[in-house]
């Protein structure tokens, strides 16, 4: 089947999209169409601006693919941030006082909205994986948690009073002239290809998402790997919401919002199934830079900031067609 | 021999009869990687019992899904009184008077015996469900039928044979022109087995024709009117049933001696292995349940479907909770051990359904049988794979098992179902297991296939591994087993050794005591 050579133009085009996916040909059309609609969009310093927009995304997307590969998602990513950006910010701006230097503070500071963050994970995959909650309610439940427990710890107000280091390394900072917030997403991705591709844990994400019930009688511990998908999941986001935090120099309760979202996208146009089981991680880092190119064009192209919004939900609703077109296209290879 | 046979098909015997009711010619069926049907023809009368026999695999319940608009033939005709149909779904098909009854329920469980019954046929007044209509309507197909059942009972609260008389008077609903039944007495009690063949006899009068499949002899005998023979997707024969012996029926089923297909096994039963003392377990399938089973034997465990049987098995492997009773395994209590646990310590269960809970469709056949082995040496170190070792002993094992095509990397979905069941087999030879259990190991394989698992079992066995064989297939369990418990509604209804294990005396347990 596979192996047989299409001859028809259709058949052609048809292996293509199915070998590769709809991805490449699609970041393409996007560099094409926003090059033309305005000149500064192919520079390099508009390009590295863009890797620097996607990181956020990119690191949310890595966490929601493992989520999606178990064979659920994760609505509480966008909280995620939140929860950690609040909860960082007021340790670091509380310790500042208490501890000469910056160092430590900001090490602190890390360190508690990383848990927090975390803790969110944890909680999403107790219901899952151990009362066997959907994760559709779950994590709806822990979103609004997450969101009121970060709005009642500011009141509402953002949190000011971080040391300035924080934003300056971490947000600002630039190695080789490239941004900080990139190193650290590079630096997750490889951590992330590793345990996809190189361990048991990532081998039974796939596994578990594909066949429960199979991976359970291959003696697979299901619950404590469906746990250990959100918790990395929250931790992923948690240091998105940092790195944020360092960008924004301020901890933020409203941040985040259009995260799940944006994150479930990044995944489909990457072509992770949503029936669980399939995935690259590459494909979903590039499904991320890809809306974060669309959302620079955008901006470039002064394609105001409410229409950008309807742009995504479209472009999510096209990539999920194209996923159930690509699925029917295999079944039928299939007959 | 084949084309000798082909003579006496639907064309030669009694051309003067009734036009039929459905004539298929040529009909084939192409799945991924297996033909499942290929170019037949079969034809069915008013007023007669056409039963379809054959090998599990050969292509039996492919036509009849065919017929009930299930599936859509790859090529081929269906007329239907004479005129030129395309069966596009199962509504089209009782449109035009073909009513089925599948092995699997089409039941929604949530919902009630007379919403069931009438469920996309629902009595309207005035576009509101006429709710008294539907009761009354309901108790009399109920009536009818002589099952004793109330309209307003929710199907999920039912038993298994009780959720089956629901499944068939949902076919006796619409007064079918056709009627399709698919092991129909699979879980009935003698009785309803008896009223249900006074009910086929009544439809045939009224000039229905009936598709009638079981696996059991005396029952195709006793009303079928004509048989149609199919091996490997093939019809092979269509004969009147008093013109075929048993003998020759079985060996156009096969198509060939029946000890070819069965290999002669050496059994040197050594020390005790399994040993389960009144095992009931929570979701309440099995009753009471002992038994025991030692190295280098194999025993079997038969009995109707739903009687328990597949539940002892899941038991041993941790995969289904035990509510009282003990298991012992190699000398230890492993009573509510995890699968994973059983697996470290030697038993290894195959599952019944392949594509449910047996493999990952969507993911290699390499990642797939790695899958128990992968997180100890040699196929990881320290948490990492090695995924040169991973690759060579897969290869190894589908050199072995002679998995076709040999493609490793490819998912496991394309294959055909005989090689997704080898790679089922290559996850237990992953590990080092000393007891296997078969659940239906060659449920939906073709006879090629078939040999090639016996052929493993026989090996494992005389290598010294104990083997419990979970069956409903009567030949599998009467030639390979050296021992036999049968089972019925949870509980041992007989304990077989040796010559003991008889089709008779097998089949008289697997109702209720004293019965049948």
């Amino acid at each position: 089947m596979s192996e047989a050579m299409p001859r028809t133009a259709a058949g052609i085009w048809r292996h293509a999209v199915l070998r590769i996916g709809v991805l490449p040909l699609l970041l393409l059309l996007a560099v094409v169409v926003f090059g033309l609609l305005s000149p500064n969009f192919l520079t390099g310093q508009n390009l590295l601006n863009v890797a620097r927009q996607s990181t956020f995304l990119a690191m949310v997307a890595m966490g929601q693919m493992l989520a999606l590969l178990t064979g659920g998602f994760d609505l509480s990513v966008g909280k995620t941030l939140a929860v950690t950006s609040v909860v960082g910010a007021m340790v670091m701006a509380a310790s500042k006082g208490l501890f000469p230097g910056a160092a430590v503070p900001i090490a602190l500071g890390m360190l508690a909205g990383v848990a927090a963050g975390t803790l969110v994970g944890v909680v999403n995959g107790i219901g899952v994986a151990l009362f066997d909650i959907s994760p559709f309610m779950m994590t709806l439940g822990t979103a609004s948690i997450g969101f009121g427990v970060a709005l009642t710890l500011t009141s509402g107000v953002p949190v000011y009073g971080m040391p300035d280091a924080f934003g300056d390394i971490f947000g600002f900072g630039r190695l080789f002239g490239i941004p900080a917030p990139v190193y650290v997403t590079a630096l997750l991705y490889l951590g992330l290809y590793v345990v996809l591709s190189w361990t048991p844990m990532g081998r039974y994400f796939y596994a578990i998402g594909g066949n429960l019930k199979a991976s359970m009688l291959s003696g697979i511990n299901t619950r404590l790997y469906l746990f250990m998908a959100y918790v990395l999941c929250g931790f992923l986001a948690a240091v998105a919401g940092i790195i944020l935090t360092a960008r924004l120099e301020t901890g933020e309760a409203n941040i985040g919002a259009s995260m799940p979202l944006d994150s479930i996208a990044a995944c489909v146009i990457g072509g992770v199934s949503l029936r669980g089981g399939v995935g690259r991680l590459g494909s979903v880092v590039l499904g991320a830079v890809f809306i974060g190119l669309i959302q620079n064009g955008m901006d470039l192209a002064r394609i105001e900031s409410y229409l950008q919004e309807v742009v995504i939900g479209v472009l999510l609703i096209l990539a999920v067609i194209a996923d159930r077109l690509r699925y029917r296209l295999l079944l039928k290879l299939k007959d | 021999m084949a084309a000798s046979l082909h003579q006496d098909g639907p064309a030669a015997a009694d051309a003067a009869g009734p036009a039929p009711l459905l004539a298929v010619a040529g009909l084939s069926k192409h799945f991924p990687g297996v033909v499942a049907l290929d170019a037949v023809d079969f034809d069915l009368r008013p007023g007669e019992v056409h039963v379809v026999f054959g090998e599990n695999g050969a292509g039996k319940s492919t036509l009849i899904q065919t017929l009930a608009g299930v599936h859509r033939p790859t090529a081929g005709t269906i007329r239907c009184r004479g005129r030129a149909v395309e069966i596009d779904s199962v509504h089209h098909a009782r449109q035009l008077g073909i009513s089925a009854v599948f092995q699997e329920f089409s039941l929604v469980p949530q919902l009630t015996v007379e919403e069931n019954l009438f469920l996309g046929a629902e009595i309207v007044a005035w576009g509101l469900l006429d709710k008294r209509a539907l009761r009354r309507r309901a108790q009399e197909i109920l009536d009818r039928l002589g099952f004793p059942l109330l309209p307003q009972q929710r199907v999920q609260y039912l038993s298994r044979a009780e959720q089956q008389m629901v499944e068939i008077a949902k076919a006796f609903r619409a007064e079918p022109a056709v009627l399709i039944l698919d092991e129909p007495t699979a879980s009935l009690t003698e009785r309803e087995a008896e009223r249900l063949f006074a009910l086929i006899e009544q439809e045939k009068r009224n000039g229905v024709g009936i598709v009638y499949i079981s696996h059991r002899m005396d029952e195709n005998r006793r009303i079928g009117d004509r048989v149609t023979v199919l091996r490997d997707g093939r019809r092979v024969a269509t004969l009147a049933m008093d013109e075929a012996d048993d003998e020759r029926l079985l060996q156009l089923m096969t198509g060939r001696v029946i000890t070819q297909i069965f290999p002669q096994i050496a059994f040197a039963p050594a020390r005790r292995l399994l040993e389960i003392e009144r095992l009931a377990t929570a979701d309440g399938a099995v009753a009471e349940v002992s038994l025991e089973l030692g190295a280098g034997e194999i025993v079997g465990l038969a009995g109707l479907v739903g009687c328990g049987k597949s539940e002892v098995g899941r038991a041993c492997f941790g995969a289904t909770a035990a509510a009282a009773g003990r298991i012992r395994f190699d000398g230890e209590d492993v009573t509510g051990a995890t699968p994973g646990a059983m697996l470290d310590r030697g038993l290894f269960y195959l599952p019944p359904d392949r594509r449910e809970e047996g493999l990952v469709m969507v993911r290699s056949v390499r990642e797939n049988v790695a899958l128990p082995a992968l997180s100890r040496p040699p196929l990881s170190r320290f948490g990492v794979i090695d995924r040169g070792a991973e690759r060579r002993r897969v290869r190894d094992l589908a050199d072995r098992l002679n998995l076709q095509p040999r493609a490793i990397e490819r998912d496991v979905q394309y294959f055909s179902g005989g090689n997704q069941q080898k790679v089922m087999l290559a996850k237990g030879l992953t590990r080092d297991i000393k007891l296997f259990i078969f659940d239906e190991p060659t449920v939906g394989v073709d006879v090629g296939t078939r040999v090639a698992i016996y052929a493993f079992i026989r090996d494992l066995c005389q290598s010294g591994a104990g083997i419990l064989l979970i069956s409903s297939d009567l030949p599998e369990i009467l030639h390979l087993t050296n021992r036999t418990y049968v089972m019925y509604r949870g509980r041992i209804q007989a304990h077989l050794a040796g010559a003991e294990i008889t089709q008779d005396r097998v089949l008289a347990h697997f109702f209720e005591r004293g019965a049948a």
